[in-house]
C-alpha cells in the first residue's frame, strides 16, 4: 500500500467490474431458470433495466431512519465482503484490502448486512417482514454452522487466518487445492455454500409468492434499487470467497470468472431442479450432515 | 372528466387515524422532467414492468398462463411482484364489488409514483355483463386512473399481451400520467369513492 | 321412497309432495315442524349432508320461502324441505347446531334477504356486502338496476341485441320485415 489514492482508485476499479459481473450473472441465471421451465427468458440485462427502474422510481417513502438505513447496512456488508478479499491473487489492482486476519472479518461481514436489514425491515411495521427476517436469519445462521467449521478446519490445516496465505498456499496446480487437500472441509463448505446462495431449495425466506418477498417486503424505489446492486456485490463477492477458500483462487481474470461462474451454476442447478425446503427442513437438514461433516474436518485437523 | 369543487369535496383526516401506523399526507404531483434522463426513465419503466399479483375477478385466472411457457410474458421484462410498493403496473382483471374496490383503493395508492393500470376485460369499462348488478362498479376510470382497456369477455392472454404493448407505447410517449392525474383530481376521485363505499374506515390517503 | 315419504307425511304433516326423480323429492312442512323434520331426517333417515340452504322470495304470496336440501350417501337419494316463513316479521329457527355449515348459510340468507336466525353465531356480521344501507339487496322489491344505475356511473352508450332479432335481421331481412310489419298491424287492430 504505498500510494493510498492508487490504492483506492484500484479498489472502485474492481468494484466497478465485479458489479457488472454480478449484474450479468443475475441475467443468465435467470436465463437459465427460464430455460430449465421451457421459456424463454428476460434479455440478460434485465437487471440493469430493473435498477434503472427502481432508480427511477419518483417518491419514496420512509418508515424510519433505521428503514432508511437497513439497505445501507446491507450494501455495506456486500461492499465490506468483497473489498477485504484478495480477488485476483498475486495482482497489484485486484488485491483490495486484504490483510492477516481477514478470514474472520469475512465471516462477520456476510452476517453483518442480514443484521442490518432486519433491523431495517423491522421498522417498516409490515407483519411480512419480521416473518421473512426470522426466516432468512435463521437460513443463515444455520448454513453459518457447517461453513465456520469448514473455515476452521481450513484454518487449522495452513496455520493462518490471512485468505492471501491460504490461496497462496494452494497455488502450483489442481493438487494443491483445498479441494484435493482437504475434500471433507470442502465438502461441508459447499453444502453451506448452497445454503448462503439463495436459491432452491434454501430460498424459502425470498420466497416470491407465498411470503411476499420475505424481509424487503416494504422495500421499494432508491431502496429495493440499493439491495438489488447488493445482490449483485454480494453474490459475486460470496463465490470469490469460496473460490479463495477451496478451489485455488484466481491468478488472472479469465480464471476468475470461469471459475466463480461453475461454482455460482452448481447453486443454480442445485436450485432449478429441487423443490424448495420449509425451514425446519432445512434446519435440520444442516445441523445433520453439513455440520457432522464439518465437526469431522476440523476434528481431522485437530488429532 | 368533470369540473371538481374543491372546496366542497374536502380532504378531512378522520380520527382513527393513528399517525404511527398511517402516513396521511395527501398525494403530491412530481411532474416529469423535460430531459433525456427522463427519456431513459421511460425507457426503463416500460421494459421493467412489475404487475402486483392480485386478481379481483374471474380475469386473474387469465394472467396465470401468461408466466408458463406458452405465453412467458418474463422475456418482455414483465415481472409478477407480490407488494404494491415494488410494483408499478395494477392489472383489474374482471368484474370489481364495492368489497374488493376497498381493497384496490388501498394497493393502488401504496404504489409508488410511476404507476399503471390495465383494465382488463369488460367489466372495468362498462360493467361487463353485471351492469346492472348491486354490488359491482361499473366504471372503472371514476375511481382510479386507467392507463390501458382490454376489451372482452374474457379477453384471451394474448389480448393482455397486446395490453402490455399498448401500454409501453404510452409509457414511452411519456403518457403515462396516471399518478399525477391522481394527485391532481384527488378530490373528485375521492368524492366519488366515498360515494359508494359507505363504511369507509381508512384513511383518505394511505400508503 | 315412497316409505320415506308416508313416514313424513304422517309425523310432520308433509304437503305439496313432488318427487322430482326417482332420488329426489321435494316436500313442504309447516314452520314449526321444520327444525323436527330436518333432525329426524339427520339423525333416523341417515341424510347426514345439508348441501343448500336457500332462501327465495315470494312477493305476491308476502311469503319467503326456505329451502332446506338434504342428501343421503348411503343411498343416494336427496330431500329438499321447504318451508313458507311471514315476510313481515322474517326469522327462522337456527339450525347451526345440527350442521355448523348452516352458519354461513345462514348469515348469507341474513345479509341477502334479510331474514334473521336468532341464536345463530356471527349472524350479523357482514358476509360479502360492507356497510350496505339498502334492504337487503336480493329482496324483490329491490330495483337492482335503479340502484346500479344511480350509485356505480353508468357509462352512456350501452344498447342491448336480443339474439333472435339480431339473428332475423342478419341472415332473413325480408321475412323479419314482413313479420315485424304483420306484428305491427295486428297490434294496430
Amino acid at each position: 500500500m504505498d500510494n493510498f489514492w492508487t490504492t483506492l482508485l484500484y479498489a472502485f476499479l474492481s468494484m466497478f467490474l465485479i458489479f457488472n459481473y454480478g449484474m450479468l450473472l443475475g441475467g443468465v441465471v435467470y436465463k437459465i431458470i427460464a430455460r430449465v421451465h421451457g421459456r424463454f427468458g428476460p434479455p440478460v440485462w434485465q437487471p440493469y433495466v430493473n435498477l434503472v427502474k427502481v432508480m427511477g422510481v419518483r417518491t419514496a417513502i420512509s418508515h424510519g431512519i433505521m428503514f432508511w438505513l437497513g439497505p445501507v447496512f446491507r450494501f455495506a456488508g456486500g461492499i465490506g465482503l468483497f473489498l477485504f478479499m484478495p480477488v485476483v491473487f498475486g495482482s497489484v489492482w485486484m488485491q483490495n484490502f486484504s490483510f492477516s486476519g481477514d478470514l474472520l472479518l469475512v465471516i462477520y461481514f456476510i452476517f453483518f448486512g442480514q443484521l442490518g436489514m432486519a433491523l431495517g425491515a423491522a421498522e417498516s411495521g409490515h407483519p411480512y417482514s419480521p416473518m421473512g427476517i426470522m426466516r432468512g436469519l435463521a437460513q443463515v445462521t444455520v448454513s453459518e454452522v457447517p461453513f465456520a467449521l469448514a473455515v476452521i478446519a481450513l484454518a487449522a490445516q495452513h496455520g493462518t487466518l490471512s485468505i492471501t496465505e491460504i490461496v497462496a498456499a494452494q497455488q502450483g496446480g489442481i493438487a494443491n487445492w483445498n479441494m484435493i487437500t482437504n475434500p471433507v472441509a470442502t465438502l461441508a463448505g459447499m453444502m453451506a455454500f448452497l445454503g448462503m446462495m439463495m436459491h432452491a431449495p434454501f430460498n424459502l425466506h425470498l420466497a416470491p409468492q407465498e411470503i411476499p418477498v420475505g424481509p424487503p417486503t416494504e422495500y421499494h424505489s432508491n431502496f429495493l434499487g440499493y439491495m438489488q446492486a447488493n445482490r449483485a456485490f454480494f453474490a459475486s463477492a460470496k463465490l470469490i470467497l469460496f473460490m479463495n477458500l477451496f478451489f485455488g483462487g484466481a491468478t488472472n481474470i479469465p480464471v476468475l470468472v470461469g471459475k466463480t461462474f461453475t461454482l455460482y451454476m452448481f447453486a443454480v442447478f442445485v436450485g432449478v431442479v429441487n423443490p424448495r425446503f420449509t425451514l425446519e427442513n432445512s434446519i435440520r437438514w444442516f445441523i445433520r450432515i453439513p455440520t457432522a461433516t464439518g465437526i469431522i474436518a476440523v476434528l481431522l485437523y485437530t488429532f | 372528466m368533470t369540473e371538481v369543487n374543491n372546496e366542497e369535496n374536502k380532504i378531512i383526516k378522520p380520527d382513527y387515524c393513528d399517525p404511527e401506523l398511517f402516513c396521511t399526507a395527501l398525494p403530491k404531483e412530481v411532474p416529469r422532467m423535460n430531459n433525456i434522463i427522463q427519456k431513459f426513465y421511460d425507457w426503463a419503466q416500460a421494459n421493467s414492468l412489475w404487475l402486483l399479483a392480485f386478481g379481483t375477478g374471474c380475469g386473474s385466472i387469465e394472467m396465470r398462463p401468461l408466466y408458463t411457457a406458452r405465453y412467458d410474458i418474463s422475456r418482455y421484462g414483465i415481472a409478477p411482484r407480490p407488494t404494491p410498493r415494488q410494483s408499478n403496473l395494477f392489472i383489474i382483471s374482471g368484474y370489481v364489488s364495492v368489497k374488493t374496490l376497498k381493497r384496490i383503493i388501498r394497493s393502488y395508492e401504496q404504489m409508488q409514483n410511476p404507476k399503471f393500470v390495465i383494465g382488463l376485460g369488460s367489466c372495468t369499462i362498462n360493467g361487463g355483463m353485471y351492469w346492472d348488478s348491486y354490488n359491482t362498479i361499473n366504471r372503472l376510470d371514476h375511481y382510479i386512473p386507467v392507463d390501458v382497456y382490454v376489451a372482452g369477455c374474457m379477453p384471451r392472454p394474448e389480448a393482455l399481451i397486446a395490453g402490455f404493448d399498448e401500454l409501453k407505447k404510452r409509457i414511452k410517449e411519456g403518457r403515462g400520467e396516471g399518478a399525477n392525474e391522481y394527485a391532481k383530481n384527488f378530490a373528485w376521485y375521492k368524492a366519488n369513492q366515498k360515494k359508494i363505499i359507505k363504511d369507509w374506515d381508512m384513511p383518505d390517503y394511505n400508503w | 321412497m315412497k316409505e320415506l315419504i308416508e313416514r313424513l307425511r304422517s309425523k310432520f304433516n308433509a304437503k305439496n309432495i313432488k318427487e322430482q326423480r326417482k332420488n329426489f323429492v321435494f316436500i313442504t312442512v309447516e314452520k314449526k315442524d321444520l327444525e323436527g323434520c330436518v333432525l329426524y331426517l339427520k339423525e333416523f333417515e341417515g341424510y347426514g349432508h345439508l348441501t343448500l340452504l336457500t332462501a327465495l322470495d315470494w312477493i305476491e304470496k308476502d311469503q319467503f320461502e326456505l329451502v332446506y336440501h338434504l342428501h343421503n350417501y348411503s343411498n343416494k337419494t336427496d330431500v329438499s324441505v321447504k318451508t313458507f316463513i311471514d315476510r313481515k316479521n322474517p326469522t327462522m329457527v337456527s339450525i347451526n347446531n345440527l350442521w355448523a355449515g348452516a352458519r354461513v348459510y345462514e348469515r348469507e340468507i341474513k345479509e341477502l334477504f334479510g331474514i334473521d336466525f336468532p341464536g345463530c353465531p356471527r349472524v350479523n356480521d357482514p358476509f360479502a356486502l360492507e356497510g350496505w344501507h339498502e334492504i337487503p339487496p336480493m329482496r324483490k322489491d329491490f330495483d337492482t338496476k335503479k340502484y346500479s344505475e344511480e350509485t356505480y356511473f353508468p357509462r352512456p352508450g350501452r344498447y342491448t341485441k336480443d339474439n333472435v332479432a339480431q339473428m332475423e335481421e342478419q341472415l332473413y331481412p325480408v321475412e323479419a320485415e314482413v313479420k315485424n310489419g304483420i306484428a305491427e298491424t295486428v297490434r294496430k287492430k
